[in-house]
């Protein structure tokens, strides 16, 4: 065998290797029932922020401390404890994925994503809301950041 | 109905333009294929003037949508749905460009351009290979018509047209059965760009891209020729080309980048995210091809895997298409794109090329020459073949990685990223940066064919000593102690180093001792240093990155655990100067900006060891398109070793003068009294709590509240309000406060200690204090990020320029 062959050979069986290494770092996404079920392994929540719960963040005591409390489509719900900011938009997302793990009872949140209401197709519907509220009259579009960032 | 004062001819201009498009591709694409097939020169002529005449009349319908469409933009034309979604009024008028390529159909169009742009380049530069080359770049043009036209076949809708009247496009509407709709705030004003796209990295960076996706379709057509004509003479022809696209590629990439860096807040310019990888992919292979192709020129070996990176290349384009507009990424990508109906044409537009090149490739394969002599190991051939091997992997590692929903949704598997998404790129990459630093280093002092060992060994001495040198240095005083991950990948962050370092000083040195300093055939030496400065920024900035804001505040830190990150954001009230860490911050004031609509923070930094003194105006943009909050746009402070970046991540305003007054409760536990929106009750009394809220030193008594506040929503929150009566007797009181109600608490006095009566204040003001929240982070040396890729894309050029102009003495 040439000499080539082996090194590609040895490329190719390292970069299987380096993929089947990384299926053992994956992790999966998870309901809120399962997700308790396995305490401190990381998951990924797919869940809505539940708006009849308080939302904890007050920058004055803490700027790094939120928690609310997440609800799944099976209607489970979590606290979540997330030591960052509050991400823009959290209010008006439709769905949340949460990444973290599960400790006594709550959700320690690492990273949360956003699934907003965006672009293209679901755009539609928020833009008829959009132009629907009031009409169609009402623009604000000049005193932008002249209103406060609620938490 | 008839409506007045829409402008209904420009998009019916730009329409029929479309299918005229649609339609004149298909001609130049039959008839180039025609030209190509035709035995007879008299019949490939009369193809060939057929497919150009279609051609130039498919590139002047390109040009006519183009300026259809930016013609209705541009005059705010907001009975076009394109218009009015992707811009308004108040918009900046350099940002109408943006608002061109903000949508799917914009960002097809420009793609469109640049093929014809390119086409017509070729036909002037490259006659020889028109007709099969051109046949794939019409083809192309078909296949990007299609998705512009929005007609339905069969019940299907095949593309998506960007003249379609807003009330065509939501007929349901109740604002369109008034006339005069148009005259409607809303509609008026129009629904604005993006706030994130209103950065003017995003006027130049689409198109600068596009050109890039749009250039690799050559060498790829190229592939095609030579498989199609049985004739592989276009490998020189093929150079230039290459050269073009892996320095477009490359600089729209990272102007991409520098976008993130400049306008978005993820705290760096590169993240792994998967549209970052998706045009990352490409680039890889291309440049995997380019060396393989060059191998092949000299040596005559690898032209096999020439061809199959060629085809890759731009068939992972097309994939990056199909995962960024399909939908596919869904949780993965913090872009947010959503599908727009058109996963299935999309999907069908990778196919379409890569399918049948491949069956090609595999039925000539036998076809293609090749050498049965083994390469020598001391060959340049040899491992340049084994460096596009490796860059060709790490773009298969990569694109695998990316591709996980697809293989979730193919599948039906439930697979997710891991917890450290970046770190799993990485931990791989760092291996594929030092083989390649190394490999750049080497390569270069071997010949083609065969070296003598002693003159390699000669040679690459001095690279190889000042290089150890260099890096040792860097390792003991340059204070690189990424230990996060551990020791082994903080040595193989140590090697990584020494191959960049490897590949500048081993390239720098190449110029003078084995060129002599001719500068003109110095091209790929010069881009290789610039390649390497990059990796050597990347490694040093990453590695070094430091958060500023952390370790600070007078107010609760969050416990920090031992493989967490600690809270990044500190808390800054206004004109309250505030430690943070090397530096004493203060948050002067904010101004709301009318012309561009963003709101300016001004903060001072003072440095605390030399008293260094500089402000920094991070903004913040109201977020529209129906979404609330803000979009933040970094601000940061350059130095030649280093940046400081800034941004906002939150803000409260405070009422201009707060007049609201404490007023003064008498309670006793178990007492609840009212508030506004709801009751306060208390619960106990805590005398030297074990966990107060702020410390108390010994001798002090600290005296806690622990009070309920339940609101007429049925929300509960807790307040503790809390006095700390001093040694001296004087007492310090720390009020509480529940921002959602905009409420404060606190405890005046003790009234009577034996009924166990006290006194409270409660006010209820409606905005508290100004404050924001801030990020701070220091990037050393990301300088040499930007420097190295503008030093490659120079090198590329050069080398570029320097083959055409070899191609063209060969052919006189």
């Amino acid at each position: 065998m040439k000499k080539m062959h082996i090194v590609a050979l040895v490329l190719i069986a390292v970069a299987i290797a380096t993929l089947i290494s990384f299926m053992g770092d994956v992790t999966s996404y998870d309901t809120i029932a399962s997700a308790k079920n396995k305490p401190g392994k990381h998951v990924n929540l797919v869940a809505e922020l539940d708006k009849s719960k308080p939302l904890i963040y007050d920058p004055v005591k803490d700027p790094n401390y939120l928690k609310f409390t997440a609800i799944d489509t099976l209607r489970n719900s979590i606290d979540v404890v997330y030591h960052n900011s509050i991400p823009t938009d959290m209010q008006k997302s439709e769905r949340l994925v949460l990444k973290g793990y599960v400790e006594n009872g709550t959700f320690e949140c690492k990273e949360i994503l956003l699934k907003c209401p965006s672009k293209y197709k679901d755009d539609m519907n928020e833009t008829e809301k959009n132009i629907n509220s009031g009409n169609g009259y009402g623009n604000d579009k000049n005193n932008t950041a002249a209103e406060t960032k609620k938490p | 109905m008839t409506y007045p004062g829409e402008h209904l001819l420009p998009g019916q201009i730009g329409h029929f333009l479309a299918l005229l498009s649609l339609a004149s591709s298909a001609v130049a694409t039959i008839s180039y294929f025609k030209s190509n097939k035709a035995p007879l020169p008299a019949d490939k002529d009369s193809w060939l003037r057929l497919a150009r005449i279609s051609f130039f009349l498919q590139s002047v319908c390109v040009l006519g949508v183009f300026i259809s469409l930016y013609y209705i933009i541009s005059n705010h034309y907001h009975e076009y749905f394109y218009a009015w979604n992707h811009s308004s009024r108040s918009l900046q008028k350099e940002y109408l460009l943006a608002s061109f390529w903000e949508g799917q159909e914009g960002s097809f169009m420009l793609w469109s351009f640049w093929n014809m742009v390119l086409g017509w380049v070729f036909i002037w530069r490259t006659r020889k290979w028109e007709a099969p080359v051109m046949t794939i770049v019409s083809f192309a043009q078909f296949c990007i018509a299609t998705m512009l036209i929005g007609i339905y076949f069969f019940g299907v809708k095949v593309g998506s047209n960007p003249f379609i009247l807003f009330r065509e496009q939501m007929p349901g509407l109740p604002i369109f059965s008034t006339p005069n709709y148009l005259t409607l705030p809303k509609i008026f004003e129009g629904n604005d760009l993006n706030t994130l796209l209103q950065n003017y990295w995003m006027v130049i960076h689409p198109p600068v891209l596009f050109l890039g996706f749009a250039s690799t379709i050559i060498p790829f057509a190229f592939a095609y020729s030579g498989l199609v004509n049985k004739d592989h003479s276009w490998v020189k022809s093929a150079m230039p080309w290459a050269l073009f696209s892996v320095a477009v590629l490359g600089t729209g990439v990272m102007m991409g980048a520098a976008w993130a860096y400049e306008s978005l807040s993820f705290g760096g310019y590169w993240a792994w995210d998967p549209v970052e990888n998706a045009s990352l992919v490409p680039w890889l292979i291309l440049v995997a091809g380019l060396h393989t192709n060059l191998v092949y020129n000299h040596s005559g070996y690898s032209l096999r895997s020439t061809y199959l990176f060629y085809i890759l290349s731009f068939s992972f384009v097309l994939y990056s298409t199909f995962l960024t507009r399909s939908g596919v990424l869904g949780d993965t990508s913090v872009h947010a794109f959503t599908g727009a109906d058109m996963t299935t044409q999309l999907l069908l537009f990778v196919l379409v090329f890569f399918l049948p090149l491949l069956f090609l490739f595999f039925k000539n394969k036998k076809n293609i020459p090749t050498i049965r002599k083994e390469e020598n190991m001391y060959s340049r051939e040899f491992w340049m073949f084994i460096g596009s091997l490796v860059l060709f992997l790490s773009a298969i590692v990569i694109s695998s990685k990316t591709s996980m929903p697809v293989v979730n949704k193919v599948f039906g598997t439930n697979i997710a990223p891991p917890v450290d998404v970046e770190f799993g790129y990485n931990q791989v990459q760092i291996f594929i940066a030092i083989i390649i630093g190394i490999l750049t280093a080497v390569t270069q002092y071997l010949k083609y064919k065969e070296t003598k060992p002693s003159y390699f060994g000669k040679k690459i001495l001095l690279p190889t000593v000042l290089s150890l040198i260099l890096t040792i240095a860097i390792i003991i005083w340059g204070n690189v102690h990424y230990d996060k991950h551990g020791p082994g990948f903080l040595a193989a962050i140590y090697m990584a180093i020494f191959g960049a370092i490897y590949g500048i000083i081993g390239n720098a040195l190449y110029i003078w001792t084995n060129l002599k300093g001719k500068l003109a055939s110095a091209g790929a030496s010069i881009a290789h240093v610039g390649f390497m400065l990059f990796l050597l920024g990347v490694l040093i900035s990453s590695s070094k990155k430091e958060t500023l804001s952390m370790n600070t505040t007078g107010i609760n830190i969050f416990k920090k655990t031992a493989n967490e990150d600690p809270a990044e954001n500190i808390t800054l009230f206004k004109n309250v100067r505030t430690d943070m860490g090397k530096y004493h911050v203060t948050y002067l004031r904010d101004t709301v900006n009318n012309f561009d609509r963003k709101k300016y923070f001004e903060l001072k930094f003072e440095k605390k060891d030399d008293g260094e003194t500089f402000y920094l105006y991070p903004d913040a943009l109201k977020n529209n398109k129906g979404a609330e909050g803000f979009s933040a746009n970094p601000d940061k402070k350059h130095y030649l070793t280093k940046d400081i970046f800034v941004y906002v991540t939150s803000w409260l305003e405070g009422d201009k003068a707060d007049t609201t007054a404490y007023s003064p409760v008498t309670m006793k536990v178990g007492d609840t009294v009212f508030y506004s929106n709801g009751m306060l009750t208390l619960d106990h009394v805590d005398v030297n709590p074990p966990s107060p809220r702020v410390p108390y030193h010994a001798g002090e008594t600290s005296m806690q509240l622990n009070m309920k506040v339940i609101t007429k929503e049925g929300v509960t929150y807790t307040v503790k309000p809390e006095i700390i009566i001093q040694s001296s007797n004087s007492m310090e009181n720390i009020p509480d406060t529940v921002l959602a109600q905009s409420l404060i608490v606190k405890f005046n006095k003790i009234i009577d200690e034996n009924k166990g009566q006290l006194e409270i204040g409660v006010k209820e003001s409606k905005r508290m204090n100004d404050l924001m929240t801030l990020k701070v982070y220091e990037f050393p040396f990301i300088t040499l990020v930007w420097l190295g890729i503008i030093l490659m894309v120079i090198g590329l050029i050069m080398s570029a320029w320097y083959r055409m102009k070899k191609l063209r003495r060969l052919k006189n």
